[in-house]
């Protein structure tokens, strides 16, 4: 899997949606991506990537876009 | 006639600030609600659709304070749950966010104030109120039961100032809202404040964003509240990391916590000069119940505590006697002034009185210690909480029974809540719907299917038989 499959896998997991709802989808733009949906999302992707993410970045991960800025930094290494 | 809060006597401090920089000061805050109550003029019904905004804090003070009866409901409720409570109470009036007018074509706007509108309902019909009559919330909000608490202005003060009196307020006090104020913690924790003349932090914003914690650091809140849920994102967050030199408590109800998470807290807030106070209530005890003192919280780890300032607690043991040996289980009651007035199911029930005078059977069973502190250690009734909301079990195996008409138990245990059906083709239909009803987060419901719910010769359900299909699900 690329890391972008990865990537995508862990909210169409998470939130159970399809791939085609992802672009553009916004915290609490759906029931499940809420609080609790948040955190599950947060530890699918520590998972998948093996990494620790900072609080600043889960609370400034907001968005499908966003969540990939916050990955490429050299502190998470994620290429996509 | 002022009901509650004297509002004049802190003139000129802050009373609202939002995150968007809104300050309402409590002189303007008097003025506001009296501005708003005027516009209504006498005692009648009005439906809240609450969040977490200066306008819906706003109409509850003014509805409150001048003797005009709110429903308490969230403004996310689901459209036909609200459409039937309005059909059910014919509420006079509604005060709503602005942005939900439009779903309410055909009701005339009376007044607007912070985003927020007083719509005239038009119906005929009126029920009579009872004299006392303060407040009616929610008992299971996010199935739209009908169910509501009977809550008096007395209620309200005593709550409140018992609240005042074990947590130690005052006007340094600067709360941020994390708790919907339909929510009878996050509606004590407004009344608690009114009452010294504290300062609300107010938002609609979450723990898991950084406009709160934005605002939080700004505004150097003072104290929050959260469901065991919101303590188990706290730490997720490593909350333990961030620097809050303001923050003074950290209040947690709606549930019990894990002893884990319960030690995690008592020991941070003990090593940082702060409080953790676990708490235990009910909207049928207005909020609070219970408390434990902050200076017991990492040597009674697990507690839910002992009974607020003015209220006794006691267990009724399975022999209808009172216990009187410690660590023996019984159900607890609780008797105060803060004990409600009781149910209404239907509007008729309005003009009720008082049927429990100052005494509270609540369904949980618990026990105490040979110190005194109480424990609770299961539950009669069939509801759980799910992430900090109550939800009646009974309740959504008839909001699947109206929809599909089929046979179908709901059991489980708290932020876990089991579907059980025979039929394999509803397994992911139902599922969607309690979703989609309920509004909470998927991650709660499943749906197990099963070849025969079990039953008793006299066709009652055998909830406990079920619990097999589940214990192993529980985290």
């Amino acid at each position: 899997m690329t890391n972008l499959e990865k990537y995508n896998q862990a909210f169409i997991d998470t939130f159970e949606i399809t791939e085609a709802q992802l672009v553009g989808l916004k915290y609490q733009d759906i029931t499940a991506w809420d609080s609790v949906g948040h955190m599950s999302l947060i530890a699918a992707l520590e998972e998948a990537f093996k990494i620790m993410m900072d609080t600043d970045d889960i609370i400034d991960f907001n968005s499908y876009e966003k969540g990939k800025e916050l990955l490429v930094k050299p502190e998470y290494g994620v290429k996509f | 006639m002022n009901k509650i809060w004297n509002f004049q006597q802190y003139s000129g401090k802050s009373a609202l600030i939002d995150e968007y920089g809104n300050h309402v000061t409590y002189d303007v805050l008097d003025s506001e609600a009296n501005r708003l109550s005027c516009r209504i003029g006498h005692r009648c019904l009005v439906f809240a659709l609450c969040k977490n905004e200066i306008g819906s804090v706003l109409g509850y003070a003014a509805f409150i304070n001048s003797g005009i009866v709110p429903v308490m409901v969230s403004c996310h409720l689901e459209e036909v749950l609200l459409y039937n409570l309005l059909q059910t109470y014919l509420p006079e009036y509604l005060w709503l966010p602005k942005e939900n007018v439009e779903y309410f074509g055909g009701m005339s706007v009376e007044y607007e104030a912070y985003n927020y509108v007083l719509l005239r309902t038009g119906y005929k019909k009126k029920f009579p109120l009872f004299d006392e009559l303060g407040l009616l919330v929610t008992t299971s909000g996010s199935t739209g039961s009908p169910k509501l608490v009977r809550q008096s202005y007395i209620n309200v003060l005593d709550n409140a100032r018992s609240i005042v009196e074990y947590l130690k307020l005052d006007d340094t006090e600067r709360p941020i809202t994390t708790l919907p104020m339909n929510y009878v913690y996050g509606l004590s924790i407004i009344n608690s404040h009114f009452l010294v003349g504290a300062t609300l932090l107010i938002t609609d914003k979450g723990i898991m964003q950084k406009e709160f914690w934005q605002f939080f650091k700004e505004q150097e809140a003072t104290s929050f509240g959260g469901v065991p849920y919101t303590y188990e994102m706290l730490d997720k967050l490593r909350f333990f990391r961030m620097k809050l030199p303001y923050l003074r408590t950290m209040t947690q109800a709606g549930g019990k916590i894990t002893p884990e998470l319960h030690e995690k807290f008592a020991v941070y807030a003990e090593e940082q000069g702060k409080k953790f106070v676990v708490m235990y209530g009910a909207a049928e005890a207005t909020a609070r119940m219970g408390y434990l003192p902050p200076e017991k919280a990492v040597e009674k780890k697990g507690a839910m505590g002992i009974a607020i300032p003015g209220g006794v607690f006691h267990l009724i043991g399975a022999d209808g006697q009172n216990v009187t040996n410690p660590l023996t289980i019984g159900e607890l009651v609780y008797e105060g002034a803060n004990v409600t007035l009781g149910y209404a199911e239907k509007g008729e029930d309005l003009i009720l009185g008082d049927e429990r005078h100052g005494s509270l059977e609540t369904g949980d069973i618990a026990m105490f210690d040979k110190d005194g502190f109480y424990f609770i250690v299961g539950r009669k009734k069939r509801f759980l909480k799910i992430y900090g909301n109550r939800v009646n079990l009974d309740e959504i195996d008839q909001l699947i029974k109206g929809e599909f008409s089929i046979e179908v138990v709901s059991a489980g245990v708290d932020d876990h809540l089991n579907i059980f059906i025979r039929d394999e083709k509803y397994a992911e239909i139902v599922r969607d719907f309690v979703i989609a009803k309920t509004k909470l987060n998927p991650a709660a419901f499943k749906t197990i299917v099963i070849d025969e719910i079990p039953k008793n010769d006299s066709g009652k359900i055998l909830y406990a038989e079920l619990s097999k299909y589940y214990e192993k699900t529980k985290v």
